[in-house]
């Protein structure tokens, strides 16, 4: 019987295990295939050059075009979510009944469910011709559709957090708000945001981290042509397309080409990992605690 | 105007935007599915559904990608739900609280938090090459069971965490042991509320694709695999490839496509929601 549960126990860690395992095995993968990129590339002129052809004749190896494409689409989704999902959080919290709040929240999530995929073909056949008809310049790949879109499907993350930041503020907070004469709209952005300021931030700082990871829709409608530009009406390329794109092709296993995927990869992975434990450390430090 | 007017006005203009704002994600969605369904319902039918890609647009069908996707999910859930079960119960029952606790709960966190191309560059590396299973259906199931992994540890451990104290005290006192009391009570008692979460992670894993891109898994497939080593293509990935063809009649397969996706992950996300809902309504503690 002893015996039993303590090999059970032991099996029981060897899975908490795992996790630790995976997290070793991102960072050796990573580290190791990017090391041998390195050795070929230096270090210098793959944050400083400022164009990336690897998969051409004449290779260059700068970032920086990828890096740029990945910030334009995370800026324009951020500027299209953040308004709108904290809108919604504080119109949720403070306006509406709290039967239209249990309707419409699940129903945001559904947004949230829909596979990334299919955003993409929404951006490439929908967004980006109604846009055309108002934007002559636009390109048939472009970051602004890409953007758009990614904002609408990350408008429930900001929306859920902020609002559950939002709610966790204590009542009286409120009510001394609403003692003092302040309208519904002073009360939100007088008391109730700032209170929950950490607590948006946070949401901002996961979403941005969601939006910098996003493949497939600025896979299928921002294109494959690394720039080192801010314009969104030109087709750009971000770190996780040039992925998705070399992963398609026939780049032979231990090929320098092959490598750049992964120095794109810890490229990307430094971010979204900064990111996040940011997003951790002010929920730490910043929560406020009320009684 | 007086200064209180002017403040009720502005407090009626920012109702109006909220609504607004609440409304325009649905209003879109609304629009898109019902672009989708217009584009993708003449093409939806039985021969869609039964046959083999093929180079023409008119004759080609979705059975390998289908296949192939309901054969991901069955390996995913095979290999993800022990696993990540397992390591709640660990965490949530056995695992001592302190550093160590703390350092693995942030782990997880971390991983949550991961890009889904970075756990494909991780498969590509671990399972495809070192392991020697290639391209497989087996490789693709293990790497989206580690992109699934957090999501299911951490419901498991809410789960567990909702069942109460006096339970677990009952059992002792019977003269349970610690395994036996997790196995005959705590698990049934939290099995709905780990369930959904299990599903709600699966129906993520389904509409996955840029990982199982990294790991090789094929656009073009002429067949349908039968043992877990096959080579394979998923829903997702067969959407992809007609969606960056220039050709029209590709991208209204892919609306028809995108169609039974849709339909699969709309049908998990609601076994999901009527799990819950029965759930709170059976269970008061």
């Amino acid at each position: 019987m002893r015996v039993t549960e303590k090999i059970i126990e032991g099996l029981l860690w060897l899975s908490a295990l795992i996790t630790i395992l995976v997290t070793i095995g991102i960072i050796w993968v990573l580290l190791s295939e990017s090391i041998g990129f390195f050795k070929e590339v230096s270090i210098v002129e793959f944050l400083t050059e400022k164009e990336w052809t690897p998969l051409f004749a004449n290779k260059k190896f700068g970032i920086m075009p990828l890096v740029a494409g990945t910030l334009l689409t995370t800026l324009i989704a951020i500027a299209v979510a953040l308004p709108i999902g904290l809108t919604i959080a504080i119109y949720l919290n403070e306006y509406a009944h709290a039967r239209m709040k249990q309707i419409v929240k699940p129903m945001l999530e559904v947004l949230a469910t829909i596979p990334t995929v299919v955003y993409g073909f929404f951006a490439l056949t929908v967004v980006t011709p109604f846009l055309q008809q108002f934007i002559p310049g636009l390109a048939g790949f472009n970051a602004l559709s890409a953007g758009i879109v990614m904002g609408i499907m990350i408008i429930p993350m900001i929306s859920s957090l902020s609002e559950d930041a939002i709610s966790s503020v204590p009542r009286s907070l409120r009510e001394a708000a609403y003692g003092m004469g302040s309208t519904r709209l002073q009360t939100s952005f007088g008391v109730m945001v700032p209170a929950a300021s950490s607590g948006i931030i946070v949401s901002v700082i996961l979403a941005i981290s969601r939006a910098v990871g996003e493949t497939m829709i600025v896979a299928v409608a921002a294109g494959q042509q690394p720039r080192l530009t801010m314009n969104p009406l030109v087709p750009i390329e971000t770190i996780t397309t040039y992925i998705v794109q070399v992963s398609m092709g026939d780049v032979p296993q231990g090929s320098l080409e092959y490598k750049t995927i992964f120095a794109a990869g810890i490229t990307l992975f430094v971010f979204t990992f900064a990111l996040n434990n940011l997003s951790f450390w002010i929920k730490k430090k910043y929560q406020e605690k009320y009684d | 105007m007086t200064n209180s007017e002017l403040n009720r006005l502005k407090d009626k203009a920012f109702q109006i935007f909220g609504i607004f704002c609440t409304f325009i994600g649905l209003v879109v969605l609304a629009i898109f599915l019902i672009d989708i369904v217009m584009e993708g319902a003449k093409r939806l039918d039985w021969d869609f559904l039964t046959s083999l890609p093929s180079r023409r647009a008119s004759q080609a069908g979705i059975k390998t990608a289908w296949v192939g996707t309901l054969w991901i999910l069955v390996l995913t859930t095979l290999i993800a739900l022990p696993l990540g079960v397992a390591a709640g119960v660990y965490l949530e029952e056995y695992g001592k609280k302190g550093r160590w606790a703390n350092f693995l709960e942030i782990n997880i966190a971390n991983l949550a938090g991961v890009p889904s191309i970075i756990y494909g560059l991780l498969g590509l590396e671990i399972f495809v090459r070192q392991m020697k299973l290639g391209s497989s259906l087996l490789a693709g199931a293990l790497t989206l069971s580690l992109l699934i992994l957090p999501i299911i540890i951490v419901t498991t451990r809410e789960a567990i965490k909702a069942v109460p104290r006096s339970i677990r005290d009952g059992s002792y006192a019977l003269g349970a042991s610690k395994w036996q009391t997790v196995w005959n009570q705590v698990l049934p008692a939290s099995f709905g509320s780990i369930l959904t979460g299990i599903i709600l992670a699966l129906s993520r894993a389904v509409g996955e694709t840029a990982p199982l891109i990294v790991i090789g898994a094929l656009a073009y497939v002429p067949f349908t695999p039968s043992s877990p080593l096959d080579e394979f293509t998923v829903l997702p990935i067969q959407i992809f490839n007609w969606t960056s063809r220039p050709q029209e009649a590709f991208l209204t397969n892919a609306a028809a496509a995108i169609i039974v996706l849709l339909l699969l992950t709309f049908l998990l996300n609601g076994i999901a929601v009527y799990l819950r809902n029965r759930q709170q309504r059976k269970v008061k503690w």
